[in-house]
């Protein structure tokens, strides 16, 4: 086995150290040897945005990243995402609006969606379905998943 | 995923050291949105990966008047569209930086691995070429600068020797009174292959109303992107109308050596260069005059 690295991250507001393999990607290691599960696999090459974390506020793939490149960085996951006092407006929106079926592509869906809404909580229908092109579902067609970002959008500016 | 070493270099020097040590086995890191998955499918085998961003010169993103404009090959595609100077002064650039990928790729792809991943389909290459972009490249026998037209040799391949990576992408200050645009064509809006792109910039003179020179580079349609010289030189010293942006796409179309694939067909592709060839002439020229 190729020598481990210790990676110094933090996860969800958490300073996390954790030892991987160079060829470990972020995914994998969120997953396999955090017990971060909420990171889902879909295609495993950057199409299809289910493995979808923030990175420095920023959306990326994490099956395109290895994890030895989250040196240093401050990572949030869906498991970050709800507060103690309860659901993010994302969470509660996808709910109300019954935005996911089979729920694979929810939590790349919700993470995505936060990373939009943070930047620009007034984004319109268009503005959301650009931002959302790199996240595949195949069973909701979309149009609920829409609906559930401009409702988030609109209890975030109210808030 | 196959084994491998992870090396994030801090300098230059340093990086063109360990690439060289490790000869063919290494490759460069920047974003790796095309690597990491190159790498996991076994396209082909390394011992090291050197991992760029950490070196200050190929994040670097500056502009002036004299030199143009400086982007790193590590600097990721959101800097470039983000960038006030970018937006203002090479809107080409724009085009092109922003619909590679999803959101969730332009985060960490760099226009600088998309040149040299060296595909013919590599959406930021024909607007490079139509910006007059040049590379700077370090090795183990110094600098070099190269065109970026020279860049790719072949489907894959580039004019990149053992040890040597990209440093960064330069750009020169627009000329006066020109334009540019990048369109590409996929069957979806977003997230997909071009099945053909064409980047073009004209330079129009004091009256705004003829053409001094236009370039035009074509992708997706040949085992590099290439440059359709015929419809250049039909454009030079001609009125700036839409007659003859039509007829230059026309013209652009004897450049393009397409194949047949799951993308798209000969014929369409052939089409595509152009339409998209005539309506890129169209927005340039609009972008020129200040139009937009």
């Amino acid at each position: 086995m190729a020598q481990r690295t210790q990676v110094n991250t933090n996860i969800n507001g958490e300073e996390i150290d954790f030892l991987c393999e160079p060829r470990q990607s972020l995914l994998e290691t969120l997953r396999d040897v955090l017990g971060l599960t909420g990171t889902k696999e879909g295609c495993n090459d950057g199409n299809c945005g289910a493995c979808t974390v923030l990175i420095d506020d920023r959306i990326v793939d994490s099956c395109c990243m290895l994890a030895v490149e989250a040196q240093g960085k401050n990572i949030i996951t869906i498991e970050g995402i709800a507060s103690p006092e309860g659901l993010h407006p994302l969470q509660q929106a996808f709910l109300e609006e019954a935005a996911l079926q089979c729920g694979i592509c929810t939590p790349g869906f919700i993470v995505a969606a936060k990373g939009l809404l943070d930047r620009e909580p007034d984004a319109d229908e268009a503005r959301i379905r650009h931002w959302l092109a790199g996240n595949l579902c195949r069973c909701t067609g979309y149009d609920k998943i829409v609906r559930a970002v401009l409702k988030a959008g609109e209890v975030m500016r109210s808030s | 995923m196959q084994e491998f070493e992870y090396v994030a270099p801090a300098t230059i020097e340093e990086a063109v050291k360990l690439m060289s040590e490790s000869g063919v086995k290494a490759r460069g890191l920047a974003g790796g949105t095309d690597i990491i998955i190159q790498l996991r499918a076994l396209q082909f085998v390394i011992d090291r990966l050197v991992d760029l961003k950490n070196i200050p010169e190929l994040q670097e993103l500056s502009y002036t008047e004299k030199d143009g404009l400086k982007i790193g090959a590590a600097v990721a595609c959101h800097r470039i569209y983000e960038d006030p100077t970018v937006q203002k002064l090479y809107p080409g650039l724009i085009d092109c930086s922003s619909l590679i990928g999803g959101i969730q790729i332009q985060g960490r792809a760099s226009i600088g691995g998309n040149l040299c991943n060296a595909t013919p389909s590599g959406d930021s290459i024909p607007a490079q070429i139509a910006l007059n972009a040049t590379c700077d490249i370090a090795g183990p026998n110094g600098r070099r600068s190269v065109p970026v037209a020279d860049f790719c040799i072949g489907v894959r391949r580039s004019v990149l020797e053992e040890g040597e990576i990209l440093v960064s992408l330069n750009f020169p200050t627009p000329p006066k009174n020109s334009g540019a645009h990048f369109l590409r064509f996929i069957p979806r809006n977003e997230m997909d292959i071009a099945v053909a792109n064409s980047g073009v910039s004209v330079v129009l003179d004091d009256s705004k109303q003829k053409i001094v020179s236009a370039i035009i580079a074509l992708g997706s349609v040949a085992p590099t992107v290439v440059i359709a010289k015929e419809a250049m030189a039909f454009l030079q010293g001609k009125d700036a109308t839409e007659e003859n942006c039509l007829a230059a796409g026309e013209a652009a179309k004897s450049a393009a050596v397409p194949i047949n694939d799951m993308r798209g067909t000969i014929k369409q592709r052939t089409h595509l260069v152009g339409v998209l060839t005539k309506r890129a002439l169209v927005k340039a020229i609009a972008r020129a005059r200040g139009e937009e």
